[in-house]
């Protein structure tokens, strides 16, 4: 699908990209990085609009140096910002945009009414877009993407400013577009929990560079994290602290709290720890995973904590950056 | 086609499930590319000028104002037909310079809706991933606001044309007149299309530039037409022909009365040397070309 071959980009302060090389495979990737790590650059050389300062990239066998054009037809791209003008209906703007990449007036409203309909808009789609909710909105833009029945799909940041609920539904979506549409899809997020769920592959940049390149499975095994909080008692003044060593007398590994300026509030207060991370396969790590929720369980118990939450966390992908420093060496 | 794909039952298609069931179909149909979208582009906002596929509010504006220019060239003709008149009471040209101020506050709305709300909206992105190039957008934009206006100021031209025919002014005189006139329209919406496109594409805000635009085509008119004034009485009437330069609207005026037959509109009816002819028309190709090129820069960066 896309082949990027240590492609570099500086503009004149920073280096947005830097050598990076990077396949794709057909299917949905997600693309992480935190912001400025290059997402958005990248998508605008992958869409032959920007040149990229040395190196090569193509998409669909395209080089996006010369072939922009071809490329731009056979893709969709779904901006991170809001770009919806909010005076006409999603119909009418999504059959402008049809036109615009070409497709002939009589296709453009068959597919508008398609499209539109298989990203869940109905009625509302006659009405003016300034009046529709975020959710909405997401879905026009999803849309437009889409409605030239492109064989790949660009999605930046797909899921910002959506409630959890409307998240979920953005990210069942875009999986369908693979699925059932049967289109690739390239998706960005800073938020590597909500791509792994959606993603087959993810790919993680930071500062330009290639962070990591693999299957969603190797991910989800590696951020299989437990955050437990506990109360103090007059006994164990730091609940949380006696907690993490009777849990390392009991042969487990919680993680060292980190220093102060790097912690969430509230972060302090909390003990984390891996569940099966040395576990290739889902049966034995859940399996273990279990066990070490009732290990917890017994050893907040015994120690007359009161356990608050426990939970299993998704990482951010602040985290694996640096779990990746960690244990850098494999 | 399978049935349950038909469109028409969209009460019968609500939920999850259901769409599930309806399938994607894919798109084998064919591409038109770069110079189809284009065209699209000039149609869609050419319409959009005139509140076309738009609201019914924002048909108001444009249709009032085109009723304003239309309606006294129907009274022209009334007139020249009551008063048995051998000619129209304004030249063809005349007429649209007589509407200026009208044609100000269509240019000054029509622009800023055709390229201002795309900017104010970032859906410039959206354009440029697509087959399109920048220049494909400039030049659909500035076609049709050009065009617009062409429409704008060549109707009411044809309608005293037509009119005047009717009334049986003399057919030969007319026609030229009118052709004149016409052309005296394409030279009138290039160039103010062109200052217009520019000064919009300058800024996301529609306020700023209906503003902009009306102050950038009406001041310099009314501030040459003074200074040409004050030459005339300070016995300097010589340069009255220089000063018309100075705006888009007298430079106008010199060409269509040096040029076209047409009846001057500067202080003692002056009309233009031949050198000052020469210099008029290369000012309005430049002024025409700069304007374009300046929008184009200024779409070179705007984008993604």
């Amino acid at each position: 699908m896309i082949a990027i071959e240590s492609l570099s980009k500086r503009f004149p302060r920073v280096t947005a990209l830097d050598r990076l090389t990077v396949g794709i495979e057909p299917g949905v990737t997600g693309l992480v990085g935190a912001n400025g790590a290059g997402k958005s650059t990248l998508i605008k050389i992958l869409l032959g609009l920007s040149p990229a300062s040395e190196g090569t990239a193509s998409v669909l066998g395209m080089d996006v140096a010369t072939q922009g054009g071809a490329i731009r037809e056979r893709v969709g791209y779904m901006p991170e910002h809001d770009c919806l003008p909010p005076d006409v209906s999603a119909t009418e703007f999504v059959v402008h945009m049809a036109r615009m990449s070409g497709l002939p007036a009589t296709a453009a409203r068959e597919r508008t009414a398609d499209t539109l309909r298989h990203v869940g808009l109905y009625e509302e789609r006659y009405r003016p877009m300034g009046g529709y909710s975020t959710g909405m909105k997401q879905r026009v833009k999803l849309a437009q993407a889409l409605v030239h029945d492109p064989r790949l799909v660009l999605l930046d940041e797909p899921t910002n400013g959506l409630d959890p609920v409307g998240r979920d539904e953005m990210l069942g979506l875009i999986r369908r577009v693979h699925t059932d549409f049967g289109i690739s899809v390239l998706v960005t997020s800073h938020l590597l929990g909500e791509l792994e769920r959606t993603s087959d592959h993810i790919v993680v940049i930071d500062g330009g560079k290639l962070l990591r390149s693999s299957s969603t499975a190797d991910f989800t095994q590696r951020t299989a994290v437990l955050a437990v909080e506990v109360t103090d008692t007059d006994e164990h003044p730091d609940g949380t602290a006696a907690l993490r060593a009777a849990l390392r007398k009991a042969g487990l590994a919680p993680h060292e709290p980190a220093d102060d300026s790097a912690v969430a509030p509230g972060a302090g207060h909390l003990v984390t720890l891996d569940i099966g991370s040395e576990h290739g396969d889902t049966e034995a790590s859940t399996a273990s995973a279990s066990s070490v929720f009732d290990t917890v369980r017994d050893t907040a118990a015994d120690l007359g904590l009161g356990l608050v939450r426990m939970e299993q966390r998704r990482h951010q992908i602040s985290e694996v950056f640096t779990e990746r420093s960690a244990d850098d060496v494999a | 086609m399978s049935p349950d794909r038909t469109l028409g039952h969209p009460t019968a298609e609500r939920g999850q499930d259901v769409i599930h069931n309806i399938g994607y179909r894919g798109y084998e149909g064919p591409r038109l590319g770069r110079s189809y979208a284009r065209r699209a582009l000039f149609t869609q906002s050419l319409r959009g000028t005139y509140g076309l596929g738009r609201s019914a509010k924002s048909k108001v504006l444009p249709m009032l104002l085109f009723a304003a220019v239309c309606v006294p060239a129907a009274i022209l003709v009334a007139v020249a037909a009551l008063t048995k008149s051998k000619s129209l009471e304004a030249g063809y040209a005349e007429y649209v310079l007589l509407m200026q101020p009208v044609l100000g506050i269509f240019l000054a709305a029509a622009a800023p809706q055709a390229i201002s709300m795309d900017l104010r909206f970032k859906t410039m992105p959206l354009y440029f991933s697509r087959p399109m190039e920048r220049s494909d957008y400039v030049a659909a934009k500035y076609a049709a606001l050009s065009a617009a206006l062409f429409v704008f100021t060549a109707v009411p031209v044809l309608i005293m044309y037509l009119g005047a025919l009717l009334v049986k002014l003399d057919f030969s005189d007319q026609t030229k007149g009118a052709a004149q006139g016409l052309v005296f329209c394409a030279l009138f919406a290039l160039l103010h299309a062109a200052i217009a496109a520019w000064i919009a594409a300058l800024t996301p805000r529609r306020g700023f530039g209906v503003a902009a635009i009306i102050v950038a085509i009406t001041v310099p008119y009314f501030l040459i037409s003074a200074l040409q004034g004050i030459a005339l009485t300070s016995d300097n009437s010589s340069a009255i022909g220089w000063l018309g330069l100075g705006s888009p609207g007298t430079l106008l005026d010199g060409i269509q009365s040096r040029f076209l037959d047409g009846r001057s509109g500067f202080p003692d009816a002056q009309t233009l040397t031949g050198a000052q002819g020469g210099v008029y028309l290369v000012v309005f190709a430049a002024l025409v070309v700069c304007f374009y090129a300046l929008l184009l820069r200024r779409y070179r960066k705007a984008g993604l």
